[in-house]
């Protein structure tokens, strides 16, 4: 002993305590280990490693169509960026044509999934203060979208729907209006949510004022997607480097200017609203055509060598696939940038600091910290 | 704070006597959605084990097994797919890649078992709840079109164009185009049995797809020394079993062997120390017909260190495959650059020379052992009256005199009877000589033994076919010949087999002509062979009986090719000078 001369983890004066990786109140599988005094957070450090499968290395060892199974597994909550990212990269790597149909039904399914996730991660927030009604609210109106996920992909989470070159089907009969009926179904409970969350007393007391993103940060630590629109920022990818038919449709960024948890919780319930709004856009404007460009040879594909990095807003913000092709069967790199490693490592490591230690797991779903993004 | 803060939560229990959203599970399932990505089916009656599904699989969750019931035939492994539910992760793409969309999935997801070992079964085979179920994840090759795709254009002269000359009507794969098609490819190795001389063909076709030609010739030589030739004109029994032929197009092997070909001026510098004679066993081999079945049986032994010596009665080695078949589809320029490699490998060749009695004699005390591919040298007969008057000709004798180079037959008018491939060489050399010229054929046009691709070539050509005419008789007249024929009606077989055709009537047509050639068909000439040694083995239909070593039975003497019934293709030539190098190593041992 002795040879610990920081205040912030003085033995004597602080208490040592590792927060998850088994604990609900921890966005997947991470843990913090922390010092605090009384019950204020004197210094936090974020450990990973509990959830590494080693994704970007075993991309290597396989052949570009057989990593759509393996990318949708980075995000459980949505995995169509990850197919989105990996596809357009390929796309255009080998010079691809997507069919315009393609396009806006890949266009619809990012934002189903981004209304989905912003449903659950709206709820959750409140479930990280002991409101656990609006979670498992929040996880119904998801489970609704994942109906339409079921009937159009045939599966509920991993979709492998998106390819390169297009889509893996074309919508099934009827699907518009199902989806409609969702919506509708969603918008008419919505406001439910909003009194038990939103006009909440204690939800108000807990958020408003905690967990603080000072706009500087957003720079200085390159933040994104609704951390940094809680905080004044309009960065959305969908603006600023419109992919697919993003720049056909018409929609503002969502910002707030409260900094807090409160106003992070009002992003994601106005992305709610933008992402109902993109989808009846979309079905609106669907055009008819082939869903898919016909691919090569698929166990004998190779992609021209080359190097792309492809980037698209995910509900956590800009989310980059760095794909490296030699020009074999196989990618020579693959590296997936997420924006969680910021956002959980040096931000929340930041943002803890003399913070209550009731408000841990608050912040951090705040941030909506995803672990598999940080360890691929 | 608001008073309406600390009110509105409890807003909340107004759901409490509303419907649920949650279902009483187990008591109440909803089944999976129409496209639910469940549990596996199979239809094993259209499954062909051509392994892709295990291919694709990324979890190394499918292993293609032996199955009881299913035996492996031409053109289906006789493997069937096992799923390992432990490590399936459901993503379908067995599915979207299944080379005849037998593989399915249900919208079954819930399944329990006392037996873990039932986890790992063969979907089809072993007897599931879920086995009938419509419902479920199935294949959409429309859409995706993963699982067969159209075949790389190969360009083709126009018909008014290539009447006019005797250039190849195919003009050739560029590189680009070549590697694309062989890149196609699966590599599930279907091809490779139904190929009778074995060719290695998913590899040849893995090097031409990576740019390597080089050793893409050099796989072609280990079991076939005239791939330019196959190239051509090949049977391509290979391309009727390819997987990718169910719901695309199959792969164009002959295209692309002849591709490879093509890139190299020599083809012994390319083989080099590949085709060297090898080290001398002191044992000598005459092969007797320097066509496709003897220059095989010759490479090989040369290769194995026999001193060969070839025999045949033409001035150039090839055969009557390279000698009848016409420039068109043939061209004489690739002879010399094949024969080349023979003779780096050692064969030694005494053209000019005829076979008989005595010479085979001969050959048969000088040599170790003797291999006979003299192939079929007499036409058929046509069987018709009149068929003596000097006007009607042998078809396949017109065809062996390089008729390219002879005289024109602008003008004239002429009968091809038959329907074989040595009619539609013969009517589409008088075309490009300038004659009209009417094919007549006694069965229907399917019922043609040619390639479908000469057919079609040939009716491109002005050719004025006549299927279903069943000839009478041919008379002479002032300026030339007269053929009578009655119009056919196809009747039933009462023996099975193809329908026979009938005359429909008494009526007589008639078709005035200058030349009658007949090309109905060859037979065999054994007449070199003595009667004492036809005794020793057996001949059917004056074909020479063998075994699966094309050992005839009599002392050390082979034979092979057109001279043994068979196919009569080239491969299948070229096949049995294989196994006859088996035989005679076996037999010298």
């Amino acid at each position: 002993m002795g040879v610990n001369s920081d205040p912030a983890t003085d033995p004597k004066k602080t208490t040592h305590l590792f927060f998850g990786p088994q604990h609900p109140g921890v966005t997947g599988n991470m843990s913090i280990e922390m010092w605090f005094d009384g019950d204020q957070i004197t210094k936090a450090i974020t450990h990973v490693g509990y959830l590494h499968r080693g994704f970007e290395k075993l991309m290597e060892k396989r052949l570009w169509i057989q990593n759509f199974p393996l990318v949708s597994r980075i995000c459980v909550p949505e995995p169509d960026i990850n197919e989105e990212c990996y596809a357009l990269a390929i796309e255009e790597l080998a010079g691809i044509e997507v069919p315009e149909r393609a396009q806006w039904i890949r266009t619809l399914v990012l934002e189903l999934a981004r209304f989905a996730v912003n449903l659950m991660a709206f709820g959750g927030q409140a479930g990280t203060l002991g409101l656990g009604t609006g979670a498992m609210w929040g996880i119904t109106f998801r489970d609704f979208v994942l109906d339409l996920f079921e009937e159009l992909s045939g599966a509920r989470i991993y979709h492998i729907y998106i390819q390169p070159g297009g889509v893996r089907r074309d919508l099934p009969p009827g699907f518009e209006n199902r989806v409609l009926e969702v919506l509708k179904k969603i918008e008419e409970r919505l406001p439910e949510l909003d009194r038990l969350v939103l006009n909440n007393a204690v939800f108000k007391m807990r958020t408003k004022n905690v967990g603080v993103v000072k706009p500087e940060w957003i720079e200085e630590y390159g933040l994104v997607g609704p951390v940094a629109r809680g905080s004044g920022s309009v960065r959305d990818v969908r603006k600023d480097a419109p992919y697919e038919i993003y720049n056909k449709l018409d929609f503002d960024v969502v910002t707030e200017t409260g900094n807090d948890i409160f106003s992070r919780a009002m992003v994601r319930r106005r992305e709610i609203d933008l992402s109902m709004s993109l989808i009846r856009q979309i079905l609106d404007g669907m055009p008819q055509g082939p869903v898919a460009t016909k691919l090569p040879n698929l166990t004998e594909w190779r992609v021209p060598a080359g190097e792309y990095y492809s980037r698209v807003e995910s509900s956590r913000g800009e989310y980059g696939y760095y794909v490296v092709s030699d020009g074999s069967l196989k990618p020579r790199r693959v590296h997936v940038r997420g924006p969680s490693y910021v956002h959980a490592v040096p931000l929340l490591e930041r943002m803890l600091v003399g913070a209550n230690i009731a408000d841990v797991s608050n912040i951090m779903v705040s941030l909506t910290t995803c672990p598999p993004e940080i360890e691929r | 704070m608001k008073f309406t803060d600390v009110i509105s939560p409890f807003l909340a229990w107004s759901r409490a006597v509303k419907k649920v959203d949650t279902i009483p599970y187990p008591k109440q399932q909803n089944p999976g959605a129409d496209r639910y990505r469940g549990f596996h089916i199979n239809d094993t009656e259209k499954c062909i084990g051509c392994g892709r599904c295990e291919t694709i699989c990324e979890n190394k969750a499918i292993d293609m097994v032996k199955v009881e019931g299913v035996e492996p035939t031409q053109g289906d492994s006789g493997l069937r797919p096992k799923v390992d539910y432990g490590r399936c992760c459901w993503c379908g793409l067995c599915i979207d890649v299944c080379s005849t969309g037998s593989l399915g999935l249900t919208n079954k997801y819930s399944w329990t078992t006392e037996d873990p070992g039932s986890c790992r079964y063969t979907p089809g085979v072993d007897k599931k709840s879920w086995d009938n179920e419509e419902k479920g994840f199935r294949q959409d090759n429309d859409v995706l079109g993963w699982a067969g795709s159209p075949r790389e254009e190969m360009e083709i002269e126009t018909p008014e164009k290539r009447i006019e000359n005797f250039d190849e009507v195919v003009k050739g794969y560029t590189v680009q185009q070549a590697m694309d098609e062989a890149s196609r490819c699966i590599q599930c190795g279907l091809c490779i049995s139904a190929c009778p001389a074995h060719m290695h063909i998913p590899d040849y076709l893995k090097a031409i797809a990576e740019g390597r030609f080089v050793d893409a010739v050099k796989l072609f030589y280990d079991n076939n020394p005239l791939p330019e030739m196959c190239g051509k004109v090949c049977t391509r029994e290979c391309e009727t079993v390819c997987a990718m032929g169910y719901q695309g197009e199959s792969i164009a092997i002959r295209w692309l062997k002849r591709f490879a070909c093509e890139q190299f001026e020599s083809l012994a510098d390319v083989l080099a120390l590949d085709a060297q004679p090898g080290e001398p066993n002191g044992k000598k081999v005459a092969v007797v017909g320097a066509g496709p079945s003897g220059l095989s049986a010759a490479y090989y032994l040369s290769r194995k260190g026999f001193e060969v010596h070839v025999y045949d009665r033409l001035e150039e080695g090839g055969g009557v495959a390279w000698y009848a078949i016409p420039e068109y589809r043939l061209p004489a320029k690739g002879i010399s650059r094949q024969m080349e490699v023979f003779e780096q490998a050692g064969v030694i060749f005494n053209y000019n020379k005829d076979i008989d009695s005595k010479l085979l004699t001969e050959l048969e005390g000088r040599f170790d052992a003797v291999y006979l591919a003299v192939g079929l040298q007499k036409p058929s007969d046509a069987r018709i009256e009149g068929e003596d008057i000097p006007e009607v000709k042998p078809a396949f004798d017109f065809l062996m005199k390089s008729p390219e180079k002879g005289e024109k037959l602008t003008g004239r008018k002429i009968i091809v009877i038959g329907g074989g491939n040595v009619a539609m060489d013969t009517a589409r050399t008088c075309v490009r000589l300038g004659a009209d010229v009417v094919l007549s054929y006694r069965r229907r046009i399917e019922d043609m033994p040619a390639d479908d691709e000469e057919i079609h070539e040939a009716m491109e050509e002005t050719i004025d076919f006549r299927p279903k005419t069943i000839p009478i008789r041919i008379e002479k007249t002032k300026t030339g010949i007269r053929y009578f024929y009655h119009e056919a009606v196809m009747v039933d077989n009462p023996e099975g087999g193809r329908p026979l055709p009938r005359p429909r009537d008494d009526v007589e047509h008639t078709v005035d002509a200058d030349i009658l050639f007949s090309a109905i068909g060859q037979t065999s000439d054994i007449e070199f062979i003595s009667e004492a040694m036809q005794k020793e083995m057996e001949i059917k239909w004056g074909r020479i009986i063998v075994d699966n070593h094309q050992y005839t039975g009599y002392k050390n003497l082979f034979a092979g090719g057109d001279i043994t019934p068979g196919e009569g293709d080239v491969i299948t030539a070229i096949a049995d000078g294989l196994r006859a190098v088996q035989g005679i190593i076996n037999r010298l041992k």
